[in-house]
C-alpha cells in the first residue's frame, strides 16, 4: 500500500462518510429492534474461511454468512444436506456427484448485486481457488490455503467437474469415506463467482476477505477491527431465516470482563468462561449455563521408538501411575472429562467398552519393576499455551511428576516457544513424553485416530511416533467404506488396539461452557466448537 | 532557535535507521518460526513448508531481506499481515485513533490531578496532605493495572452500574465509516445520546491508563517544587509580601516544570505503546493489543512496522519536548 493509495482511500472514505450520514441515523434504529449481542472471545483474521484456521474467523464468517454444499446439523456431527440438496458417491467411490438447490440468492452489498442465483460456476470456483496454483484467486490474498492443504484436498481431488448449472461432480484420486464430512468444513464455503469477477475487475480482489458475499442466514454489515462486527438478518434465505435483525459480535478478548459484560446485559451469550466464574454464572438467577463435552482429547504422548517405552508393558504401568481425576479437578477446575479412548464420546464409534486403565500406584511401581525398569528418569514436555484440551499444561506436568515420583520414576519438566514446541516434539528421536491435544475438524473419527496415530503421521503429527500395522490396517480400511455402520466396527475395534498398546495416556477432554442470558432462547451447543445463531431468538 | 531545532531534526535520521534495524531484528532473534506457529497442533507437510519459506521470501539471505523492507518502508509500503493479509499501514491507522484518544485522556487525566497534587504536597511538606498525597501516588504507582482495572469495572459496573464494562460505545450507536476518533464520530454523527455514551464509556480505561502517569507527575513536581521552593528568589518574593498562591502557582512552579515536562514528554511514549493491559480489559480496540497479538503469533511485518511507527511517534514528541525546552529555558538553545 502506497501512500498515494492512501490518501485515495481517505477520499473515499470521507466521501462515503457524507454520503451515508443519513442512512447511519435509520441503522441506529433499526438496531435496537431484535439485536443479539454475542461477546466474542477475539477478532476474526478475516472473512474469508479458506483462508485461515481459527475457530474465531469461522464463527464469524462460514457460520454465519457462508454454507457448504453439505453442513453439519446443529448440534450434532451428522452431515445433512445443505447448498447441495442431494449427493450420490460413485460404487468405485472415486466420484461424489451434488445436486444444487435451485433458487439460491447470494448476498449483496454497496459494490455488488448479484444478477444470477447461485449455480454451479460458483463451487467450481470456491474450489478451484485453493486447488490451481495458476487459478487469478490462488494468490489474490496472499492465500495460503493451509486447512484445504491439511486435510490433504489438493491430492485427494483431481477435478472439479461442471456436469450441468446445477449438478457438480467431485472427482477423486482414491474412495475416502471422510471426504463428505471434509465438504461440510469452513474452507468449503461456497462463496460467488459473480462477486469475484466484479472484484478482480474493479481491481480489488482483496474485498473477497474484507466483504464477504455469501449465501448464509446474516449478510455483513461492518466490521470494526478488534472491536465490533455487525450482520444482518438475510430475509432471501433459502432455508428458515434467522429469528433475529441483527446480531451484533462484541470483541471482548477477557474472561472476566465478558462475563461483568454479561451480567451487566451488554451481551447477551458469551463463550468461554473462566472455569473458576462457571459455579457462580450457575448460581445467577439472570444466566443460564448450557455445557457439553468438547470435541477434544488431550494426551501425554511417549516415544513408542526409545526405550524404555518402546515397551508395552511399561507405557501401561506409567499410565496407572496417573491420577487423573486429580488432574481434573486441579486442572480443569471440573471443566473437563476423564479421557478413556484417543477420540471424544460425542463422536459416533466411541468405543464405550473399553475400560480404562486403573489408577493403581502399586501395581504400577510392580509391572515396572517386573519389566527390570528401576530408576528411570524421563522428562514430560509441558505446552507454553493454554488450549480447552489443556488449560494449564505446566501444572499437569507437575501433577505428573509427583505421581511419577511415587512409582520410582524420577520427572524433568521442559518446555518451549510454542513454535519451536510443536517443531521439535515431532522429531523420532525425542526425549521424553508429550503433552499436547487436538480437537476434531469435521467429527468423522479418521480425523483423530488417522491423523494423530497412523503410521504416515510418524516424524510428524503422531507424537507418540508409534506405528502399528493391525490398527492402521483397519484405519485404511474404514477410510475406503462408505457405510458407517461398518467403519464403525472398524474405529471400535481400533480402539481396542490402541488402549491395550497405550501409546499415549489420554487424559481429558474438555467440558465446553456456554453462558448466556436467561432471556436466550433456542442456543445448541455445537459439538465441533463453532457457535451458530440461526435459531437463536430472544424473549420479550 | 532555527539551528537548534535543525539540529534536533539531525539527530533524528541515524535514529530512524536505528530503528529500522531493531525493529527488523527484534522479531527474528526471538524463537519460533512464523509458519509452524501459524499451523499449530495441525502442522503442515515438508514440501508445503517449502513452498511457505518461499512465498513469505524466508529463503533469501537475511540482508536481502532488510533491503526489501527498508525500500519498502521509504516508499510507505510497510508490508502485509502474515495473519490478516491486510497491509499494516492500514492495521496500524485504522486501531491507532483508539490509541491516541485514549493516551490523550489518561494524559489530561494525569496532568490535570498531578500537577495540583504535587504543588499541595510541596507547599505542606511533611504535613498530614504531604503524607496522604505521596502514599497515594505510591499504591498507585505500584499498583498492578490489571487488578486495578478489574476492581473498577467490578464495582462501578458491575455493583453500582454507572460505567459501561468495556467498549468504546453503547452497540446501539453505529457509524459507517468512522475516523476512529470516538467522540468525534459520535459528535459528527448527530444521534441523540451517542457523545455522552462514549464518554461514558472512557471513563474507567482513562483512569486506569492514566493512574501511573498521574503518580509519577504528582512525585516530580513535588520534588521539582521543593528544590525550587528552597531558592533565594522565592525567599524575596515573600520577603516582598506576595501571595502563597503568586509565589506558588506563578514563580515556583513555572521553574518547576521544565522536569515535570520531561516526564510528561516520555509518559507519551510509554502511553502510546504501552496501552496494551488497559485495551485488552476494556476490549478498547487499539495498537497496543494488536502488536502484543502479532509478537505471539510471529506476524513479522506487523511487529517490525507496527514498532517502527510507534518509535517515529515518540521520536516525534520527544523532539517537540526538546523543542518547548528551549521556548521554556533558553540557556538550553545555546548549549
Amino acid at each position: 500500500m502506497t501512500v498515494s493509495n492512501n490518501l485515495r482511500e481517505s477520499i473515499m472514505r470521507l466521501r462515503t462518510i457524507l454520503a451515508s450520514g443519513v442512512a447511519t441515523l435509520a441503522l441506529s434504529f433499526a438496531a435496537q429492534a431484535q439485536t443479539l449481542v454475542y461477546c466474542s472471545e477475539g477478532s476474526p483474521e478475516g472473512f474469508d474461511p479458506a483462508l485461515f484456521t481459527a475457530g474465531t474467523t469461522f464463527d464469524a464468517s462460514s457460520h454465519t454468512v457462508y454454507n457448504q454444499l453439505v453442513e453439519f446439523k446443529t448440534g450434532t456431527t451428522e452431515v445433512v444436506p445443505g447448498l447441495a440438496e442431494s449427493y450420490e458417491v460413485s460404487d468405485d467411490g472415486l466420484t461424489v456427484t451434488f445436486k444444487l438447490r435451485p433458487g439460491v440468492k447470494f448476498h449483496s452489498n454497496d459494490q455488488f448485486t448479484p444478477t444470477r442465483d447461485f449455480n454451479a460456476d460458483d463451487v467450481v470456483f470456491s474450489f478451484d481457488r485453493q486447488r490451481l496454483d495458476d487459478h487469478p484467486f490462488h494468490n489474490a490474498s496472499s492465500g495460503s490455503w493451509e486447512y484445504f492443504e491439511s486435510m490433504s484436498m489438493p491430492t485427494l481431488i483431481s477435478s472439479v467437474e461442471k456436469i450441468d448449472d446445477l449438478t457438480v461432480a467431485f472427482n477423486l484420486s482414491r474412495p475416502e469415506a471422510p471426504f463428505l464430512a471434509n465438504m461440510a468444513m469452513d474452507f468449503a464455503s461456497i462463496l460467488s463467482a459473480e462477486y469475484a469477477d466484479a472484484m478482480a475487475a474493479a481491481g480489488t480482489p482483496e474485498m473477497l476477505n474484507q466483504a464477504p458475499i455469501g449465501t448464509g442466514p446474516f449478510t455483513f454489515q461492518a466490521y470494526q477491527k478488534d472491536a465490533v462486527i455487525r450482520f444482518l438478518r438475510n430475509d432471501n434465505y433459502w432455508s428458515d431465516p434467522a429469528k433475529v435483525e441483527t446480531l451484533v459480535f462484541a470483541i471482548t478478548p477477557d474472561a472476566s470482563v465478558r462475563y461483568q459484560k454479561l451480567q451487566a446485559g451488554e451481551c447477551h451469550i458469551m463463550p468461554y468462561p473462566a472455569p473458576a466464574d462457571v459455579q457462580a454464572m450457575k448460581d445467577n438467577p439472570d444466566l443460564n449455563v448450557m455445557e457439553q463435552e468438547g470435541l477434544n482429547v488431550g494426551y501425554l504422548a511417549y516415544n513408542a521408538k526409545v526405550a524404555p517405552f518402546d515397551n508395552r508393558n511399561v507405557r501401561k504401568a506409567l499410565n496407572m501411575a496417573i491420577d487423573k481425576q486429580a488432574i481434573i479437578d486441579v486442572v480443569f477446575q471440573g471443566s473437563g472429562q476423564i479421557a478413556k479412548n484417543p477420540i471424544p464420546p460425542t463422536m459416533w464409534s466411541y468405543n464405550n467398552a473399553i475400560e480404562d486403565d486403573p489408577y493403581d500406584p502399586e501395581a504400577a511401581k510392580a509391572a515396572l519393576e517386573a519389566e527390570g525398569v528401576t530408576d528411570l528418569n524421563m522428562k514430560i514436555w509441558a505446552m507454553p499455551v493454554q488450549r480447552p484440551y489443556n488449560p494449564n499444561a505446566r501444572r499437569m506436568a507437575e501433577l505428573m511428576q509427583e505421581d511419577f515420583a511415587q512409582v520410582g520414576v524420577n520427572v524433568e519438566i521442559v518446555s518451549y516457544e510454542w513454535g519451536e514446541y510443536l517443531d521439535r516434539s515431532k522429531a523420532e528421536d525425542r526425549d521424553g513424553a508429550v503433552l499436547l491435544g487436538w480437537t476434531g475438524d469435521n467429527g468423522d473419527p479418521d480425523n483423530f485416530l488417522g491423523v494423530l496415530l497412523g503410521c504416515d503421521g510418524v516424524g510428524s503429527a503422531n507424537r507418540a511416533q508409534w506405528c502399528n500395522e493391525e490398527f492402521d490396517g483397519l484405519l485404511t480400511k474404514a477410510r475406503q467404506l462408505s457405510d458407517q455402520a461398518e467403519r464403525t466396527k472398524l474405529y471400535e475395534q481400533a480402539q481396542v488396539i490402541f488402549k491395550d498398546q497405550a501409546p499415549w495416556a489420554t487424559i481429558a477432554h474438555s467440558v465446553v461452557f456456554m453462558p448466556m442470558r436467561k432471556e436466550v432462547e433456542g442456543y445448541v451447543v455445537h459439538p465441533l466448537g463453532g457457535h451458530i445463531f440461526d435459531d437463536v431468538s430472544l424473549a420479550e | 532557535m532555527l539551528k537548534y531545532v535543525l539540529s534536533r531534526i539531525a539527530t533524528f535520521l541515524p535514529t530512524f535507521i536505528g530503528v529500522t534495524l531493531i525493529s527488523f531484528a527484534f522479531i527474528r532473534v526471538l524463537p519460533g518460526d512464523p509458519i509452524i506457529v501459524m499451523a499449530g497442533e495441525r502442522g503442515l507437510s515438508d514440501e508445503r513448508y517449502q513452498e511457505l519459506v518461499q512465498q513469505f521470501g524466508f529463503d533469501r539471505p537475511i540482508w536481502v531481506q532488510y533491503w526489501d523492507y527498508l525500500t519498502g518502508v521509504l516508499q510507505g509500503d510497510l508490508g502485509q499481515s502474515f495473519v490478516t493479509k491486510r497491509p499494516v499501514w492500514d492495521e496500524f491507522f485504522t486501531l491507532f485513533p483508539a490509541t491516541l484518544e485514549l493516551s490523550v485522556f489518561a494524559m489530561i487525566f494525569a496532568v490535570i490531578l498531578g500537577l495540583p497534587a504535587g504543588v499541595i504536597a510541596a507547599v505542606n511538606r511533611g504535613k498530614f496532605f504531604d503524607r496522604a498525597l505521596m502514599s497515594t501516588a505510591l499504591v498507585g504507582y505500584s499498583m498492578p493495572i490489571f487488578w486495578w482495572a478489574l476492581l473498577l469495572i467490578i464495582v462501578f459496573s458491575g455493583n453500582l452500574g454507572w460505567t459501561p464494562v468495556s467498549g468504546r460505545i453503547d452497540l446501539r450507536y453505529y457509524f459507517p465509516d468512522p475516523t476512529g476518533f470516538m467522540i468525534w464520530d459520535a459528535i459528527a454523527s448527530g444521534q441523540k445520546g451517542a457523545v455522552t455514551s462514549a464518554v461514558r464509556h472512557l471513563i474507567l480505561p482513562t483512569i486506569v491508563l492514566g493512574t501511573i502517569p498521574l503518580a509519577v507527575i504528582a512525585r516530580q513536581t513535588r520534588s521539582a517544587m521543593l528544590e525550587v521552593l528552597g531558592e533565594d528568589y522565592i525567599r524575596t518574593a515573600r520577603a516582598k509580601g506576595l501571595s502563597p498562591l503568586r509565589i506558588n502557582g506563578l514563580h515556583a512552579l513555572r521553574n518547576a516544570l521544565i522536569p515535570v515536562i520531561t516526564v510528561i514528554g516520555l509518559s507519551v511514549g510509554t502511553l502510546l505503546a504501552g496501552a496494551i493491559l488497559t485495551e485488552t480489559i476494556f476490549s478498547w480496540p487499539g495498537i497496543g493489543k494488536w502488536m502484543v497479538d502479532s509478537i505471539f503469533r510471529r506476524d513479522y511485518p506487523v511487529v517490525q512496522g507496527g514498532l517502527l511507527l510507534i518509535a517515529v511517534m515518540v521520536m516525534v514528541v520527544n523532539l517537540t519536548v526538546d523543542v518547548l525546552y528551549g521556548f521554556i529555558n533558553p540557556k538550553i538553545r545555546k548549549r
